[in-house]
């Protein structure tokens, strides 16, 4: 059970991106967070495991208040919030499991995890989760190496390595075709469902997110101005959200492409000493 | 939960043993090589000397501080030189450079077999050879004075600029060269219109790069009689004049930093 | 570029003007030049016809501590440029260690090999330790240079990824960022090499061992035909680094 209190974040030098945010997530419950770019989904859910500080307001995971912890015990807490991510944010260059077992990190030891030396029991779950996410057979590929559902499958994987008592997923779907979007909604409801785990997922594709997640929350600069179930969100409901717009059509969701790594000319310069 | 009591217990090693016993190997053997090397280096090291060396920098900064700043008069001549070196330098550098770059270039050279590999050595010596080293040989040849100094900076920038230079060359976008020849124009002519305008950027760069590399290297060309501050700093080494030393020293200090500034804020302002 | 054609044209006309006036400044001595032409004739035909023979021991020697100074300078310099490159790499470091590194990267790329030579031999003596300090300085500052330009390239989302997860930031540091750089890294290792026997063969003339000396004592006694035999040792040895360290790079990816 997740709890956020009149949480805001202000950046500096600008407006407020969240304004007195306040809601609660019960267990097992899956919330699709919808609205304009801007709106300050990002910044929501980071701020509930401290990517980004929040200004004001308070978090509670369970019992526990996450806006005051020193920083190592909110690494200890930071264990219990999945996250998977937009691009993945697999390391290529590494194989499936060791990316599936980089969500251990926060339980093993530096040593250990130097050395590969994972606990027998962490290697064990850390299969289950694979064949769970039906890669298995992928285990020693290197990430690179897979297809897009593939990796983000891999990503589900590395956050049920964490044990966690919460998930916060951050447009899981925008970098992937409808067909395999769809797929990997449904497996995070089914997992979120299986575990009884709380859920926030940040989306775009409204259809989508009224397809597969149990309530809708609609977020317009900072502030909340819908909480409701999927079947309450209506043209009128979403004109508020977005703006005016013919919504009888499939809204097109934009996508925030990462910019590739520029070869550094500086770089280039020096090696030709 | 179910799934995970079924599956059957799995072993994971994230290497083959193979490449385990190889990557242990390769420390060891990177170790041993480096106590071997480093025995062959040292063998007539005089560990007296390198132990004496605290009371010797002690010494040294001692006799150093404070620096004689009168001297400085006499150095802005000198200073003044060696800027001309670098950029004359740089500039006989750049003109040698480009053609070069041409004949190196596998889509440009006019022989794969015969120009190019004679082109990739010029620039592979002119790459390999220190600019002090070209300094040498060519106060050797010509005598003490700029004009060595200023050919032995050209001679190693010749190397630098060509192979960045070519490289971009064989990079270029082939479309508008397609273009350009379609529409029935001469070598010269797509040359002109197709390739320069898109390595321009890179050449400049290049250019303002080698140059700051050069101010560097310039300042101590005087060390083997090729002009500029070095020579002063030779002057003042052989007499252990120290508290000149430490002001040519600073000179230059300064003289590299901002001339590195200088030459990045035209580069970024340029590309 | 530069917008307005005035300024473009004042430009112009300053840069030729300053060309003039360092033109000037050259005093060509034009019968001491014609004087040296037989001699640059004399070396372009040592250099074709090179004597490997009559100095061989000096060359062995030289070449030898040449590249022992280089494994050993660029292995230590690596070892040291890691944690350098660590601090200076703004996304990992805090700021006074960042600014602590910044500033010795700083100095060690803005000091030339052959000046941080001649005060290691005053302090050393002569010899190749005296090199060897030489090019570990040098070395720590260029490669710590390209390390946190490097870390400060990389693909943020894994990093971000990793603390989320509640990894320490060592565990961030070798599962994040180590996979993501080190093919890369090495090459740079590897090129750091090349320079240093580059370096090397030239430190040597003012007593910091190595090749350079045995180069400076062959061109001041006008013995070209060594000189060349020197040179073209070391362009061979380069254009062997070179095409190794391109292959293995290769390897690596």
């Amino acid at each position: 059970m997740l709890s956020l209190q009149q949480l805001s974040k202000q950046y500096k030098n600008s407006e407020l991106a969240l304004d007195n945010v306040s809601f609660d997530v019960p267990s097992g419950q899956v919330i699709g967070l919808i609205g304009p770019s801007g709106a300050g989904k990002s910044t929501l859910i980071r701020c509930i495991n401290r990517l980004i500080e929040p200004t004001h307001g308070a978090i509670y995971l369970d019992d526990v208040e996450l806006t005051q912890l020193s920083t190592s015990k909110l690494r200890k807490q930071r264990r219990r919030i999945g996250m998977i991510f937009q691009e993945y944010a697999l390391v290529e260059r590494l194989s499936v499991m060791e990316n599936v077992l980089s969500g251990t990190l926060g339980y093993v030891s530096f040593w250990q995890s130097f050395f590969r030396k994972f606990p027998e029991p962490l290697l064990q779950k850390a299969f289950g989760y694979l064949e769970r996410v039906g890669l298995l057979e992928h285990a020693n590929k290197r990430a690179d190496q897979l297809s897009g559902g593939q990796k983000q499958r891999v990503g589900i994987a590395r956050a049920l390595a964490q044990e966690p008592s919460l998930l916060l997923i951050d447009e899981p779907t925008a970098s992937l075709d409808p067909k395999t979007s769809r797929q990997i909604m449904r497996l995070i409801k089914e997992i979120c469902k299986e575990r009884n785990l709380p859920a926030i997922i940040n989306i775009h594709d409204v259809v989508l997110a009224q397809t597969y997640v149990d309530r809708i929350i609609g977020l317009k600069a900072g502030k909340i101005v819908f909480d409701g179930s999927p079947s309450a969100l209506n043209a009128s409901v979403l004109t508020t959200i977005y703006g005016k717009e013919e919504w009888n059509t499939t809204p097109a969701c934009e996508e925030e492409v990462s910019i590739a790594p520029v070869p550094n000319f500086q770089t280039k310069l020096e090696l030709a000493i | 939960m179910a799934h995970l009591e079924t599956s059957a217990k799995k072993v994971w090693q994230q290497r083959m043993t193979f490449k385990r016993w190889m990557g242990w190997f390769s420390w060891l053997f990177i170790l041993s090589f480096f106590m071997l090397c480093w025995q062959a280096m040292t063998q007539n090291t005089l560990w007296v000397f390198v132990l004496d060396a605290p009371t010797q920098a002690a010494d040294l900064i001692d006799r150093m501080f404070p620096p004689r700043w009168s001297y400085i008069t006499a150095l802005l001549k000198p200073l003044w030189d060696t800027l001309n070196i670098a950029t004359l330098g740089t500039l006989f550098g750049i003109i040698l450079a480009f053609p070069i770059a041409f004949l190196a270039a596998h889509n440009t050279t006019p022989s794969r077999f015969f120009v190019r590999p004679i082109a990739l050595f010029i620039i592979v010596a002119s790459r390999s050879i220190n600019s002090l080293i070209w300094a040498l040989l060519l106060v050797a040849i010509f005598g003490p004075g700029l004009f060595a100094g200023i050919i032995a900076i050209a001679l190693r920038s010749v190397g630098f600029v060509a192979k960045l230079l070519y490289e971009a060359i064989e990079e270029v976008d082939k479309t508008p060269i397609k273009a350009l020849t379609s529409t029935g124009a001469s070598a010269v002519q797509v040359m002109d219109y197709a390739i320069i305008p898109q390595i321009l950027p890179t050449f400049i760069g290049v250019s303002l790069f080698r140059w700051d590399i050069n101010i560097r290297e310039s300042t101590i060309l005087g060390l083997v009689g090729a002009g500029g501050i070095g020579l002063e700093l030779q002057a003042s080494l052989s007499v252990l004049a120290w508290p000149q030393v430490i002001l040519i020293v600073l000179l230059i200090f300064i003289t590299v930093i901002l001339s590195e500034a200088f030459s990045a804020k035209i580069r970024n302002a340029i590309i | 570029m530069v917008s307005s054609p005035m300024w473009r044209w004042t430009l112009l006309v300053l840069f030729l003007l300053y060309l003039g006036v360092a033109f000037s400044s050259i005093d060509l001595n034009f019968p001491r030049m014609l004087d040296g032409l037989t001699r640059g004739w004399r070396f372009v035909d040592g250099f074709l016809n090179p004597n490997f023979t009559s100095r061989w021991s000096d060359i062995q020697t030289g070449i030898i501590e040449s590249l022992t100074m280089s494994v050993t300078a660029t292995l230590v310099g690596i070892l040291f440029s890691i944690p350098i490159g660590m601090g200076a790499a703004s996304n990992i470091s805090t700021k006074p260690f960042y600014f602590l590194c910044r500033f010795f990267i700083t100095i060690s790329r803005s000091m030339q090999e052959i000046i941080v030579a001649i005060f290691l031999v005053a302090l050393f003596g002569f010899g190749a330790f005296a090199g060897f300090l030489t090019l570990t300085f040098a070395t720590i500052g260029f490669l710590g240079k390209l390390l946190a330009e490097e870390i400060e390239n990389i693909d943020k989302a894994p990093l971000e990824a990793l603390k989320a997860t509640g990894a320490s930031w060592l565990q961030m540091i070798h599962y994040s960022i180590v996979p993501q750089i080190t093919p890369r890294v090495v090459g740079l290792w590897l090129y750091r090499f090349d320079i240093n026997f580059r370096e090397s063969a030239v430190i040597g003339i003012v007593g910091a061992g190595g090749i350079g000396a045995t180069l400076n004592t062959a061109i001041e006694r006008y013995e070209y035909d060594s000189a060349g035999a020197i040179l073209l040792m070391i362009i061979f040895i380069v254009f062997l680094c070179e095409y190794t360290s391109g292959y293995v790079r290769k390897w690596l990816i």
